[in-house]
């Protein structure tokens, strides 16, 4: 970690974030957008975590000694939000199927020409 | 990493969106276990790495779609948006501590007080379960009735979809 400058972890997570976003806003089919939407949270996730680490730090499990606890509060906080996360990507896939059921397509583009012209 | 997203957001049949979903989750969780958040990764290699591909195949399983349809050539107006909110992004970065510092006000605030009181307090000698489960208990509450919410939801959506099938097109006219 040394050679990498001090902000190198903030950037890889931005670029994971607009992968991520151009895969949502970009590409047609639906179940590629969700997952997506998966790969921007996890650059969210990676983002809290990074901000959580000391150096030399070591997992927040208490042990004899007076070692240097990692930040424990974003772990906690990215917990309840991955949880969260496969909830309503879940949810999502759901609703992808039901429109492939009602339209016969996933993908965007034709599920608009189909709402156009109802026939 | 990011090549696993970057091949992510290129490749077009599914069935490889899904899987590169499954390493890019793996990936993920190594990456928090260098980085101490051991409760992190467990969950991410558990849920991001196992259901979430688990509930991507199920989902082609029932459409049973392969590939996307079209072959899109790279679509200039979100590119630039994209390029346009990640140069923001790194420009707010610049103000950030460095990574591992200390003295980041991250570390400032209530964190050490978790750090010295809760294994008296609760007992618990690992602080992120003490935090979750006994701190934040009523989050964690809060939490699972969201994963009811979200299995009821996909219960309703997918569980009516068999029921109308079963009594013939009256859906399609209304549709």
């Amino acid at each position: 970690m040394m050679l990498l400058p001090g902000l190198f972890n903030y950037w890889l997570v931005v670029v994971l974030m607009m992968i991520g976003f151009y895969v949502v806003i970009a590409q047609g089919n639906l179940v590629k957008k969700l997952f997506g939407l998966n790969i921007f949270q996890v650059a969210v996730f990676v983002f809290y975590i990074s901000m959580g680490k000391i150096e030399d730090g070591t997992a927040p499990i208490l042990v004899d000694g007076e070692p240097v606890y990692t930040n424990p509060l974003p772990s906690v906080l990215i917990l309840t939000a991955i949880v969260v996360g496969i909830a309503t990507l879940a949810l999502g896939l759901a609703l992808a199927v039901r429109i492939r059921n009602a339209f016969g397509t996933m993908e965007e583009d034709e599920i608009d020409a189909a709402e156009a012209d109802p026939s | 990493m990011a090549v696993t997203a970057l091949a992510l957001a290129r490749v077009r049949n599914l069935f490889a969106v899904v899987m590169m979903s499954g390493i890019f989750s793996l990936t993920a969780a190594a990456l928090y276990v260098v980085q101490d958040a051991v409760d992190v990764a467990f969950t991410e290699a558990a849920v991001g790495a196992g259901i979430a591909t688990v509930l991507g195949l199920a989902t082609l399983a029932v459409t049973r779609s392969e590939a996307e349809k079209k072959v899109r050539a790279v679509a200039f107006g979100p590119l630039l948006l994209v390029i346009v909110t990640g140069a923001a992004l790194i420009y707010g970065t610049l103000d950030m501590p460095d990574y591992g510092d200390p003295a980041a006000p991250i570390h400032g605030h209530v964190a050490p007080r978790y750090l010295a009181d809760s294994e008296k307090e609760t007992g618990v000698p690992n602080v992120v379960t003490s935090v979750l489960a006994s701190y934040r208990g009523y989050d964690t509450l809060g939490e699972t009735t969201v994963i009811l919410t979200a299995a009821c939801g996909v219960l309703m959506l997918l569980g009516r979809n068999r029921r109308q099938k079963r009594n013939a097109p009256t859906r399609d006219s209304a549709a």
